[in-house]
């Protein structure tokens, strides 16, 4: 901050930092590997629990969630091609689109989460401790942290995106200057990534 | 690249920016001023971990209370293992000397991203206040120990949350210094500084920085279900809800296995520089050095499972934990064998660095040697959890890392400060803190062989005479360590002015002035095809 007070660096990288936003994909990936061995061994150690717990899940609302996130992640990478091709409004309107599924995302989570609360399921709550077996409250425990954490990782995807569109508005981030937006792409792909991995886990194997 | 000699010409201590005074340091993005706020934050918290190391082998000096009960004892151990764990050996050697060195080794004028670099020190300023402030608010202090063992750390009633959080923030500035030092070396070596020409000190950084990238988000992940379950009681390791504790000992170690490895591998590092400059010979074995650096880095990802071999784990796991640990021994032994085979036929120039980097392996070859102790399963049965434990591994964290980080301030001192210390006190502040060190761990090797367990404020009379010289011990190695910090603290502000180079190496940061200027190079320089970072002719 000094030193771009003093000194015009005109340094401007941009293999650095898509180099740099791949190494953080791989930390985001181990975050995550960590509870998908969690997951792995519980399921080892609680089959039936498992099968019997993904039941209660609506196959209906993740497959459209995945659907939804699977388009985001094209319009997401269109809006980068248009921004190499210096085509601003498709730039624009593309990330908007993006957005917008990422936030209609959020909303079927919110009603999904909604209906698991209704229904007495809850980490700790009084019908999952009196009702169910051991299993089934991990298989509940680990959707709830992993889908939570994953909901965080859109709302995280959802601010890059929103900051590199202001950007792009200004014209800070245009066709040979397009890192922050390409690294916003990429990270919404990753988002967009696991939960392809997601979605089998908790919805598809019963 | 605009900047023209002159306004080049400040150093770095010296420049005034847009912010003066404190302000001009805490925002500055210039690697050289992150590496010394690191190295004053390390400093600081050192000096607060040591106090209760020192309060923990005075409780200890004789049976039954001496001066605290159980609890606070507990406590004492918990706050000194995650202080000098998370706050100082983690980062160490290369948030401060990678900071500050590895710009100038590969001849950039700063690392990849600045502004990241300088997030990395405030968030490891935030994590430190999170932890400390367990220790001031709240129903007590946390007293699981450093490792934060389930399903202990969710029922204890002490304020843990804070600590958890703290080592979590802690390991997000890890990750992000790592990111920061690959892409660096990744992208800035200067024209003709290939790989294969790269100083050890980098190479080192290289394979840390790898093991902070990967093997820290494991660790943030356990912490953060260990948060969870004691706010949500979400039961993920909690047996009550049919969860496995074993299961958090094993992610716990998947990352704390390879941070060892984050201690350690820059600390290697920092010794590789010094050898060959005080023996101005070029380092035997270059290349294997290279190898041995990156299969450590590798290998130690395998072996977290010998942390629990009595933990309850199957038999042919075990096996293979205990093979794979007596691999990992071999390439640190590869680097012993070439330190030694540099020094043959050099010609030694013995100065304090030296003293340091020759005690670093005598001390770490103690440490390993008893790791393998550590590592064979009947051995491991015998002494599992048993001071001998705690000897070996301060014989390798405090006496790999801190021998090494000591070694690395004599050695770089001139260079970041651009003044010399007294060296007659320098020595003698080595010898003292050297011989309190050997009289603080040895004893505890003697110990735990006749059955003293760790982790306990109390022990049986039989005991008595080891502790009364280890703790004799403590006092001898804080009297070092005083000598030493008085020395450098007063040579850095009135020593005499040091040269360029007084050592004689030949690495890139000797090329540039004593202090740096605030942008290292006034020109990026060029490596000829015969030239090389350990070019003694």
């Amino acid at each position: 901050m000094e030193k771009s007070a003093h000194i015009e660096h005109e340094h401007y990288d941009a293999e650095a930092s898509k180099v740099g936003m791949w190494l953080f994909i791989f930390t985001e990936l181990l975050l995550f590997g960590g509870l998908f061995i969690i997951y792995s061994v519980y399921r080892f150690m609680n089959p039936d629990a498992f099968h019997l717990a993904a039941e209660e899940l609506d196959t209906f609302i993740g497959a459209l969630n995945t659907v939804l996130l699977l388009i985001s992640s094209m319009t997401i990478a269109m809006a980068t091609t248009s921004l190499q091709k210096n085509n601003k409004l498709h730039t624009l309107l593309l990330s908007t689109v993006t957005v917008i599924l990422g936030l209609v995302f959020l909303v079927n989570k919110y009603f999904e989460w909604g209906i698991k609360f209704s229904h007495g399921i809850w980490p700790g709550s009084p019908h999952m401790m009196e009702t169910m077996s051991q299993g089934e409250i991990l298989f509940f425990g680990l959707y709830f942290i992993m889908t939570g954490l994953h909901a965080l990782h859109i709302i995280i995807g959802l601010v890059i995106i929103a900051v590199a569109m202001v950007r792009v508005n200004k014209g800070t981030v245009h066709a040979n200057r397009a890192a922050l937006l390409e690294n916003a792409g990429l990270y919404w792909h990753l988002v967009d990534v696991i939960w392809i991995f997601l979605f089998p886990l908790f919805y598809l194997i019963t | 690249m605009h900047t023209s000699h002159a306004e080049n010409e400040a150093n770095y201590l010296k420049y005034k920016g847009k912010y003066k005074g404190l302000l001009g340091w805490i925002l500055s993005t210039d690697h050289k001023r992150i590496g010394l706020l690191y190295l004053y934050s390390i400093a600081t918290m050192f000096s607060v971990g040591a106090l209760l190391g020192l309060a923990m082998k005075f409780e200890l000096l004789a049976p039954g209370k001496t001066i605290m009960d159980a609890q606070t004892y507990n406590a004492t151990f918990t706050v000194h293992g995650v202080i000098m764990i998370f706050m100082i050996v983690i980062p160490g050697l290369p948030a401060v000397f990678g900071n500050f060195l590895l710009p100038i080794m590969l001849g950039a004028k700063d690392v990849a991203f600045p502004k990241l670099n300088l997030l990395s020190w405030w968030l490891y300023v935030a994590g430190v206040f999170l932890v400390l402030s367990a220790l001031l608010f709240g129903p007590g202090t946390p007293d699981t120990g450093w490792t934060f063992y389930a399903p202990y750390s969710f029922k204890t009633g002490t304020n843990l949350l804070p600590a958890v959080f703290g080592a979590f923030v802690l390991g997000f500035s890890s990750i992000l210094t790592g990111l920061n030092f690959l892409v660096t070396i990744h992208r800035l070596r200067c024209p003709g500084l290939k790989w294969t020409k790269l100083p050890l000190f980098v190479w080192t950084i290289y394979g840390t920085a790898w093991i902070q990238l990967l093997a820290t988000p494991v660790v943030g992940i356990t912490l953060v279900l260990i948060a969870l379950e004691r706010i949500f009681g979400v039961g993920v390791f909690d047996p009550a809800l049919g969860g496995d504790p074993i299961l958090y000992q094993h992610l716990f170690w998947i990352y704390s296995h390879p941070a060892v490895y984050i201690m350690i591998l820059p600390a290697m590092g920092a010794i590789s520089e010094i050898i060959p400059t005080f023996s101005q010979k070029h380092i035997f074995g270059y290349k294997a050095i290279i190898a041995s650096t990156m299969a450590i880095a590798f290998v130690g990802w395998l072996v977290w499972g010998h942390h629990m071999y009595t933990a309850g784990m199957s038999g042919t796991a075990q096996y293979y934990f205990s093979l794979l640990t007596f691999i990992v021994a071999i390439p640190s032994a590869i680097k012993v064998f070439n330190w030694i085979s540099t020094l043959y036929k050099g010609s030694i120039n013995v100065q304090t660095p030296f003293y340091w980097a020759i005690s670093f392996i005598f001390v770490f070859m103690i440490g390993g040697l008893s790791g393998l102790v550590l590592g064979s399963l009947a051995t491991n049965i015998y002494v599992h959890d048993t001071a001998f434990v705690v000897a070996h591994f301060h014989y390798i964290v405090f006496g790999g890392t801190g021998f090494s980080f000591f070694a690395a301030m004599h050695y770089w001192f001139p260079k970041i400060f651009g003044r010399m210390y007294d060296k007659a006190w320098a020595n003698i502040g080595w010898l003292v803190f050297f011989i309190g060190f050997l009289a603080l761990y040895s004893p505890m090797f003697y110990l735990g062989m006749m059955g003293m367990p760790r982790r306990y404020y109390d022990y049986l009379e039989e005991f008595h005479g080891g502790n009364i010289l280890s703790t004799f011990g403590s006092w001898i190695m804080v009297t070092g360590l005083i000598i030493i910090i008085t020395n450098l603290v007063r040579s850095a502000r009135r020593g005499p002015k040091a040269e360029m180079n007084p050592w004689h190496g030949k690495t890139l940061e000797w090329t540039v002035t004593s202090p740096p200027p605030l942008e290292n190079f006034d020109e990026i320089p060029v490596i000829a095809e015969d030239d090389g970072p350990y070019n003694y002719k």
